[in-house]
């Protein structure tokens, strides 16, 4: 049996058995539904569904609804899209690249964190797609058999590489969650008495029996689509900086923009898991779980990755001086000191400065301080998307087509009814889904639960 | 003679995983094993092979990419080249570092869904497919080891004792 150091404080905090962790991941779900639930679902539902009525506007008005004009044809739209796709790449770095590093403590957060990855680039793909206008053609964006030539879409786009990866990167980690849900449902379905839930669990479940065989097929695909899903992390972050970076625009078309988006993803996905886990842990009483060194751990990935983007955001400006193209040093100028200067100083507080607190220990390992600096670095990220994208177009080569951009009602409608849709199903997955990987859990409670640990110490 | 099917079951792994190495050790022969989490190392005792899907991966991943070179040959060089910016198009490889990113990303895709494709057909779980498990507590806390007459030349009275002699939870035997 793998022995843990005894110095490596316990994972699972409490002395836990086996079915203690069942209990204390599904009881929550045969249960009723606590009132602190339907007030936050309420309320969630509501902000969606003003989101729809926008989204619903924006498709019968069309695209000149929103603030985009001549000069800024991306603004908003683009900006939540890469926020969202951002935020959308902790889940799956959690469950695989920390799968293939054999980092125990995912396994207390890995669940949620990509339920929130699935979520948040269903979010994502909302502004390309909707942004297409006619909606109903976004199918076009596939290379299907058609009759206008034929025509097909151009592979040499960057758009179009975004279209296969999101699509791709999407369905994967769909793939992936499923599987390591379906033991997961099982277990509920062997729980449940109430006759309907039982049977909807046990379509959900696959028929899943834990079989030796079943098991050892089971951990092999997790390992390889960890194994695959980790470069795929990795390219999808960096096709969508190409968006910009493969562009003729200064400010945008920069060589550094794949690493540094990579980093950007990460830095804000980990922001957002923690802003989730922290209320979830404490509603749903998962303390014994996802505790101080979880939240530890996660606070030094994002002082590492905020610290490269601080040291991405500092070679950026640096190269467009030394570059000596005079666009692009404008670019940059205009970046910090035009209009929008504000908008780039916001970004540089939040992700540069404000993350380096977590330095001192006191201060990762506080729940409030972390939860106000998950909102921050949050805050900060959507910032950053904007000063790309929108302070580098708004003012043009020629000062006779500066243009300013001013966000219309739906604008911010959209954006923050997609926060309103997120919340809203990421509601009803902690309350109807295992929210913890029971199944994962149970193999790590001898080495690194706390009454074992104690016990084998020699 | 009917056959006998002893359902061991076990209150923690390691009792089961001991008590799998004794009864193989004794000749006897190990049907099934149904656990709430993967037991580690007892596939070798119960003698589950290596499974091959990683090597399906590799497969359906190798389609993927021949797949997509076909795919941006047909659609940008052969059916319809497009001038675009002046890139070169009048040949696949030297308009191929553009369609990198999407021969990746489709071989990544073909990857990983035949993998998983494969791994519920294999299993046989697939949407409203009965659970098989023959207790619900296998997927709380519970072990439980399945063991034949049919499979062993031994009597079931033999069975019987030789399971007695581990580490056991419940006992359950069913004629079939």
């Amino acid at each position: 049996m793998f022995k843990e150091s005894n110095i490596r404080k316990p994972l699972i905090l409490g002395h836990k058995t086996y079915h203690d962790i069942t209990q204390d991941i599904v009881g929550p779900i045969e249960g009723p539904a606590p009132k602190q639930w339907k007030i936050a679902f309420t309320i969630a539902l509501i902000v969606a569904l003003y989101g729809v009525g926008c989204i619903m506007y924006l498709v019968g008005v069309g695209i000149g609804s929103w603030g985009l004009n001549k000069t800024v044809g991306w603004a908003w739209d683009i900006t939540n899209f890469v926020w969202w796709v951002g935020i959308g790449h902790a889940g799956t770095l959690i469950s695989a690249v920390l799968l293939l590093f054999r980092q125990r403590w995912r396994m207390a957060i890995n669940r949620s964190a990509e339920a929130m990855t699935i979520f948040a680039v269903m979010m994502a793909a909302v502004f390309p797609v909707f942004h297409m206008g006619r909606v109903w053609m976004a199918y076009w964006t596939l290379p299907l058999p058609n009759q206008f030539g034929s025509l097909w879409p151009n592979f040499n786009s960057a758009l179009m590489w975004d279209v296969f990866a999101i699509s791709t990167y999407f369905s994967v980690s769909l793939v992936f969650w499923y599987i390591g849900l379906i033991p997961d449902f099982a277990t509920i379905r062997d729980r449940m008495t109430k006759p309907r839930a039982k049977k909807i669990y046990s379509i959900l479940s696959f028929g899943w029996s834990g079989r030796a065989k079943h098991w050892t097929r089971f951990e092999e695909v997790s390992l390889v689509l960890a194994g695959i899903a980790t470069p795929l992390v990795f390219s999808v972050h960096s096709i969508v900086s190409m968006d910009f970076a493969t562009s003729v625009v200064p400010g945008w078309h920069t060589t550094i923009f794949p690493p540094y988006f990579v980093s950007g993803a990460i830095f804000s996905g980990f922001a957002m898991v923690q802003t989730l886990l922290l209320i979830m842990r404490k509603t749903m009483k998962l303390e014994a779980y996802i505790h101080l060194k979880h939240i530890e751990y996660m606070n030094i990935v994002i002082i590492v990755t905020g610290s490269i983007v601080g040291v991405a955001y500092l070679t950026e400006l640096f190269i467009s001086d030394y570059s000596g193209v005079q666009y692009e040093s404008y670019a940059f100028i205009n970046r910090f000191s035009g209009p929008l200067a504000w908008s780039y100083w916001s970004m540089m507080t939040c992700n540069v400065i404000s993350p380096q607190l977590f330095w001192f220990k006191k201060l990762r390992t506080n729940l409030g301080f972390t939860f106000a600096m998950s909102i921050i670095v949050n805050i900060g990220m959507w910032f950053e998307r904007f000063v790309i994208i929108v302070t580098s177009i708004h003012r043009d080569y020629v000062p006779a087509a500066w243009g300013e951009f001013k966000a219309s009602v739906i604008d911010i409608g959209m954006f923050i009814g997609t926060i309103g849709i997120f919340f809203t199903l990421f509601l009803l997955f902690a309350r109807f889904f295992p929210v913890l990987a029971l199944n994962e859990l149970k193999t790590i409670l001898k080495t690194s639960g706390e009454s074992y640990k104690n016990d084998n110490k020699h | 003679m009917a056959n006998k099917v002893f359902h061991v079951m076990y209150d923690d792994d390691q009792k089961l995983l001991h008590a799998a190495e004794k009864l193989v050790a004794q000749g006897l022969r190990v049907k099934e094993v149904f656990s709430p989490f993967p037991i580690h190392g007892l596939d070798p005792v119960i003698g589950v092979k290596r499974t091959r899907l990683a090597i399906c991966s590799f497969l359906y991943a190798t389609t993927g990419t021949i797949l997509s070179i076909l795919g941006t040959w047909y659609f940008m060089v052969s059916d319809w080249d497009w001038n675009i910016g002046g890139k070169p198009n009048f040949t696949w490889i030297e308009n191929a570092p553009a369609f990198v990113p999407v021969m990746f990303e489709f071989s990544v895709f073909c990857g990983a869904h035949g993998m998983a494709l494969t791994y519920l057909l294999r299993n046989g779980t697939l949407p409203g497919m009965p659970a098989t498990n023959p207790d619900p507590r296998t997927t709380d806390d519970k072990f439980v080891m399945e063991i034949n007459t049919e499979d062993n030349h031994q009597s079931a009275q033999e069975i019987e004792s030789m399971i007695r002699a581990t580490d056991v939870f419940e006992l359950s035997i069913k004629d079939y």
